[in-house]
């Protein structure tokens, strides 16, 4: 007992900090959201229930939110992960020039996001001068030129996952690198002498060999999707509403501190909603992966 | 399967030299007898282990052929040799279960040597049968013992039936006792099969206790083939000689005058041959008869009594490496309070090397 008094006494100060700045705003957020007609500036509520969950669930633009936020989670997420597989395992098949391409594809990882911003314009913004790269590229095989930032839907959700994906890859070509990196080569000798194709080796050695590394990536993907903003704001500016791109951690800060905001109720339902979306995708993709060795 | 060698040779580009090369493999001349159970023995860095990827086929030779019976396998690829090999770390999938980790080689056979699934599950069984692992069928290699690993690794090299069987340090993962067992299980496995099997080894023990022949080799240079008896009885040089046996041989510097051996100022024993200095003499452990009469006097530290025999520690001004270890029979009679004690030497365990470490084989007159 005396023992587990003085064990506490050392987690104090931790303890301390997490419980002022982790645990009671998390409880915070749960109250608010059960606060019906919050008032901010009064401090005042006019009673509880769950009336705020019913209108963030009813309200256009957070299901415009929710339905931005599941396509860019449903296409950048497997796309991503698939392509870093691919480009990793590539660059563990080739030798020389490795180092070289490995920096390459890292780059964009430690680029300053305003300069990876500059360069997106450059391929997709269409200004008085130019339509863009890629508009210059269309046209040259003789299509028509397409407003990725402010045209239709499609075009910007087309720009906004290839921007998410390219954001992305350097890390998970990175980890699954040194992963394929990591697998004992005497695995590789034995299949060899068992004869065993490439392709054999790649889905029934390679793959099981790197998978803990790929769920760990598909779900911190999925949570990093999912919890997509900047990009957003990066690509089509603060007012993500009017552009139909809004995501739904965008719709919980424009909630707060936006043109609109100032309803902490809305924006903690709305925050408690992502949540156990996550949550229940997480659960779902541990349950996948769980595994006996 | 019988397995010839010829002229092989294998050199790795210096790592740290441009240009200049390593040679792992330098010559190799031998024939390996169909049926027998061959050891590679060497110390660590010998190119015992490239040795053997070269005759698997995982390395090629720079220069030189091998030949499995009467083909040349030099050019093809491992799978096309018909050999099993089982890896010094035992390379199980530890994702497959263990009956997946046999059946493995076998999925990927084609054509018309493609087997069903039944077929391929009744040779599993059989060859698990044979390394006694037919109840752990369902295991993962992480809930087996190293010993277990190993018994599937070598199904595994065998559900093919390969003709030649190769085993890269298989017993180095294992701790002493499991070693003794396993050791002798491979010998079992490898009489009951009739396969050739070569395994790598720097465990002399190891290598002696269940080979029918051991190539002894250092940096790249075989030294001595042989039946393991004969090679510890007859070592062709010093590096032989002192490789071979434990407690290992006891070296003296020494020199011939008038037929005689001197260790030191010691007369030893008569030989035939002419006057010499700088002589290198071997003698084995064994090779010590407590002998009043005798003409080695050493200084007798301890005595260590091991039960079966006892263990005599002593020096000598002469020996290259103090202390000297005898291991003389328990019931010898010597006399435990002296502080000296004189040998009289068995002329089979003692053995002469000039001062390249060759051998000179001579007789003497004990």
């Amino acid at each position: 007992m005396n023992k587990n008094l003085k064990g506490f006494l050392y987690l104090l100060p931790a303890l301390l900090f997490l419980s002022v700045f982790m645990i009671y705003p998390l409880i915070d957020v749960l109250i608010y959201s059960f606060e019906e007609g919050y008032n901010f500036a009064s401090q005042t509520y006019k009673g509880i229930g769950l009336y705020n969950y019913f209108y963030v669930l009813r309200d256009p633009y957070f299901i415009q939110a929710l339905k931005n936020t599941f396509i860019i989670v449903i296409i950048t997420v497997p796309v991503s992960t698939g392509l870093a597989l691919v480009i990793a395992y590539l660059l563990s098949l080739i030798k020389p020039l490795r180092d070289f391409f490995q920096t390459v594809y890292f780059l964009p990882y430690v680029t300053n996001t305003l300069a990876v911003g500059l360069v997106f314009m450059i391929l997709f913004k269409k200004t008085p001068y130019s339509d863009g790269l890629i508009n210059v590229l269309i046209n040259a095989f003789g299509g028509s030129s397409v407003d990725f930032i402010d045209g239709p839907y499609a075009a910007k959700m087309f720009v906004m996952c290839f921007y998410t994906i390219w954001v992305v890859l350097p890390f998970k070509i990175l980890i699954l690198t040194s992963a394929l990196a990591s697998v004992d080569p005497n695995y590789y000798k034995a299949a060899k002498v068992d004869g065993t194709g490439s392709f054999r080796i790649f889905f029934r050695i390679t793959l099981p060999m790197i998978s803990p590394m790929i769920f760990y990536l598909i779900i911190t993907g999925f949570i990093g999707a999912f919890k997509a903003y900047s990009d957003e704001v990066a690509l089509f500016g603060t007012d993500l509403n009017s552009a139909g791109m809004n995501t739904i951690v965008g719709y919980i800060y424009d909630m707060l501190y936006g043109d609109s905001g100032g309803y902490p109720s809305y924006a903690a339902a709305a925050a408690l909603i992502l949540f156990i979306i996550v949550l229940t995708i997480t659960c779902i993709n541990l349950l996948i992966s769980k595994r006996k060795y | 399967m019988k397995v010839v060698l010829k002229n092989l040779t294998k050199k790795f580009p210096d790592r740290n030299k441009k240009n200049s090369y390593v040679t792992a493999v330098n010559d190799f001349n031998f024939e390996i007898p169909d049926g027998k159970l061959v050891a590679l023995l060497g110390p660590s860095g010998c190119g015992k282990s490239t040795a053997l990827n070269l005759i698997c086929g995982l390395e090629k030779p720079t220069a030189g052929q091998i030949f499995f019976d009467d083909t040349d396998v030099t050019s093809l690829p491992p799978e096309r040799r018909g050999v099993g090999m089982v890896f010094q770390n035992y390379a199980l999938y530890p994702h497959l279960s263990v009956r997946q980790n046999i059946i493995f080689p076998l999925e990927n056979l084609k054509g018309e040597n493609k087997l069903t699934k039944d077929q391929m599950n009744e040779k599993a069984v059989e060859v698990a049968k044979l390394v006694q692992i037919d109840g752990l069928m369902e295991r993962r290699p992480g809930e087996l013992s190293g010993g277990q690993q190993q018994r599937v690794a070598i199904a595994r090299a065998l559900v093919k039936t390969p003709g030649i069987l190769l085993l890269d340090e298989p017993l180095s993962n294992l701790d002493a006792r499991l070693r003794i067992q396993t050791r002798e299980e491979i010998r079992r496995i490898q009489k009951e099969t009739g396969i050739t099997a070569i395994f790598v080894t720097h465990d002399q023990e190891e290598a002696m206790s269940i080979s029918d022949l051991i190539i002894v080799m250092e940096t790249g240079v075989i030294q001595q083939i042989g039946k393991p008896q004969d090679v510890y009885d007859d070592p062709c040089n010093l590096f032989v000689a002192k490789f071979l046996g434990t407690p290992p041989v006891n070296l003296f510097s020494g020199r011939i005058k008038n037929k005689t051996l001197f260790i030191g100022e010691d007369p030893v024993i008569s030989t035939d041959c002419e006057d010499t200095d700088d002589i290198t003499v071997g003698i084995r452990p064994e090779g010590f008869i407590p002998d009043n009469n005798g003409g080695l006097k050493c200084r007798l530290d301890n005595i260590e009594v091991m039960g079966r025999d006892t263990s005599m520690v002593s020096t000598h001004p002469a020996a290259i490496s103090n202390p000297i270890r005898s291991i003389i029979a328990a019931d010898t009679k010597y006399d435990r309070k002296s502080s000296e004690v004189a040998f009289s030497v068995k002329p089979s365990k003692l053995f002469l090397f000039d001062k390249d470490g060759s051998r000179i084989n001579r007789d003497f007159i004990p």
